[in-house]
């Protein structure tokens, strides 16, 4: 039986004629340890999608299931890394972090605390800067800050949404290649929430297309059996990374299309090389 | 463009002609068409003893301006906290709730434009004494700042920062002293800072209407004295101590703000 389990999710927003269904029938099922990529467009509801895994938002339609459990409310056990790092300002790294171990394990000692709250710190290479508020840190530091939150309340499942969209393209770089660590070394199970196909290729066991709103679905799966750890450029190469790629993007530029606009695609889906690539299968 | 002419002195020398400019300014009125408005030398002379002398009592509303300074502000330091305890609170209700913003976001709109000329009496009405009166009004005419932008600032608090207190499961004791308050405060101080504004303002009109001893009720008694050296002295102490409270709050102000 699969770990995370969502059966015919969908979520609407507004009232009367002015409802609109964002997503209809979602069916996903992920295995423990495994990194899953959801990959779709801009404005599709990856939000909503993973807001109602993460129990932020109650589905209209369907079941949210976490270890064989209805979810019902947010909850550590399922930590998330936010597009916008949300972290609280007036806190240091250090009480960002703080805040989330104190309040996830009441039952340890202060100095276990302390020493789990420097631990995770110390994963994600921030030591240095723990005393640092938010404000002073890069956009890319920042949101180490909120993968080392996330991480250390043990959680389940850890959420990422859209976490490294905001970044430039070399930190982005870095911050994939951390994730890839971090995942190798606690056997997470991880769902990623991106525009980037590559990004996908490059962290994810599974890629799975998200349709264009309103009524987003998932398409069909992408299993990614490359081996790891995976290298960037090499990936542009390898002839079966092409292969998954053109399988996701043609989902997503043919059948998942329907109402958005071709122009923003191509643009959206992809990182700049893989340009002809799109213009090959438009 | 040619560079302004500018040197380092500029914060300080400017400042200084346009603070000369309004005494020679000052100085032709007295001497041409406001024939009973004393000259700042004048006023200087009639004063001094007032100032060089703060601290002397020679009577109930003869006393040094840093003692008449202290009365007022005792009386609308209590005014100010009550119109703080009172208005933060119904603030953070106010943006918690949409249901009571419509209920109350009217009478607020209503009341809040009332002088304090207008509280006062009633304030006696209440109270019988002077004091409590006082305090009414001051608290009454200081709140509105505190309570507006407390309500403002819980509502501006982002969802985000809410999200993280459910993904933590923060108990709601705890989301308020852990996120909302902290995530409202600069927004708090900032009605703070204007609260005591009013406040200030608030406290020379009640004394005047008391008089009781401070700042505004020498100032009336003066008034009433015809002794009209002494009502600029009451002015210029009222100013210089608004502002240095206004530069104090906005220190502290500041400090909040930067997070």
């Amino acid at each position: 039986m699969s770990f995370l389990e969502l059966t015919a999710v969908g979520k609407s927003y507004g009232q009367g004629s002015n409802r609109t269904e964002v997503l209809r029938d979602i069916n996903l099922s992920i295995n423990e340890g495994e990194f899953v990529a959801i990959v779709g467009y801009s404005g599709a509801g990856k939000t909503t999608l993973i807001s109602m895994i993460a129990g932020l938002l109650a589905p209209d339609t369907g079941e949210v299931r976490c270890g064989g459990q209805v979810v019902a409310e947010p909850g550590p056990e399922r930590g998330i890394v936010f597009q916008n790092y949300s972290l609280l300002p007036w806190l240091s790294v250090y009480e960002n972090v703080a805040m989330a171990v104190d309040q996830v394990f009441p039952q340890m000692s202060s100095a276990e605390r302390r020493a789990r709250t420097e631990q995770y710190i110390a994963m994600v290479n921030l030591t240095p800067a723990s005393h640092k508020k938010p404000r002073e840190l890069s956009g890319g530091m920042r949101q180490r800050v909120s993968v080392a939150r996330a991480l250390a309340m043990d959680p389940k499942v850890l959420l990422l949404d859209e976490p490294l969209s905001a970044l430039d393209a070399l930190t982005r770089g870095t911050l994939q290649d951390e994730i890839a660590r971090i995942w190798r070394e606690s056997q997470k199970t991880i769902v990623l929430i991106t525009n980037d196909v590559d990004e996908g290729l490059l962290l994810a066991d599974r890629i799975i297309p998200l349709s264009a709103g309103p009524s987003a679905t998932l398409g069909p799966a992408t299993v990614v059996d490359l081996p790891r750890p995976r290298d960037r450029k090499a990936l542009m190469k390898d002839p079966a990374a092409k292969r998954m790629r053109l399988q996701v993007i043609e989902y997503l530029l043919g059948e998942g299309r329907r109402r958005a606009p071709a122009q923003a695609v191509a643009a959206d889906l992809t990182t700049a090389p893989e340009r002809s690539a799109v213009a090959v299968v438009a | 463009m040619a560079a302004r002419n500018s040197f380092k002195g500029d914060w300080l020398v400017l400042p200084l002609v346009g603070i000369v400019a309004v005494l020679l300014l000052w100085t032709a009125s007295s001497a041409s068409w406001a024939k009973s408005l004393p000259s700042p030398l004048k006023t200087w002379e009639m004063s001094k003893l007032y100032v060089m002398e703060p601290l002397a009592k020679r009577g109930e509303l003869d006393q040094g301006v840093v003692r008449f300074t202290w009365y007022s502000l005792v009386l609308v330091t209590k005014g100010y906290a009550i119109a703080l305890l009172v208005g933060t609170p119904v603030g953070f209700l106010l943006g918690c709730s949409k249901r009571l913003t419509l209920m109350f976001d009217p009478i607020i709109q209503f009341l809040r434009p009332v002088s304090p000329l207008a509280w006062l009496p009633l304030g006696l009405v209440l109270f019988q004494k002077s004091e409590p009166a006082a305090l009414f009004t001051i608290a009454l005419c200081a709140m509105w700042p505190t309570v507006i932008n407390t309500a403002v600032g819980v509502r501006a608090v982002p969802q985000d920062y809410l999200n993280v207190a459910r993904v933590l499961k923060l108990s709601r004791t705890k989301t308020l002293f852990k996120v909302l308050l902290p995530a409202t405060l600069p927004y708090m101080f900032t009605g703070f800072r204007l609260s005591l504004g009013i406040a200030w303002l608030v406290i020379v009109a009640c004394e005047m209407l008391i008089g009781t001893p401070g700042v505004g009720g020498f100032l009336w008694q003066e008034y009433n004295s015809l002794i009209y050296e002494h009502i600029i002295l009451c002015i210029l102490t009222i100013g210089l101590v608004g502002f240095v409270l206004d530069r104090l709050m906005g220190m502290v102000e500041k400090r909040f703000s930067a997070v």
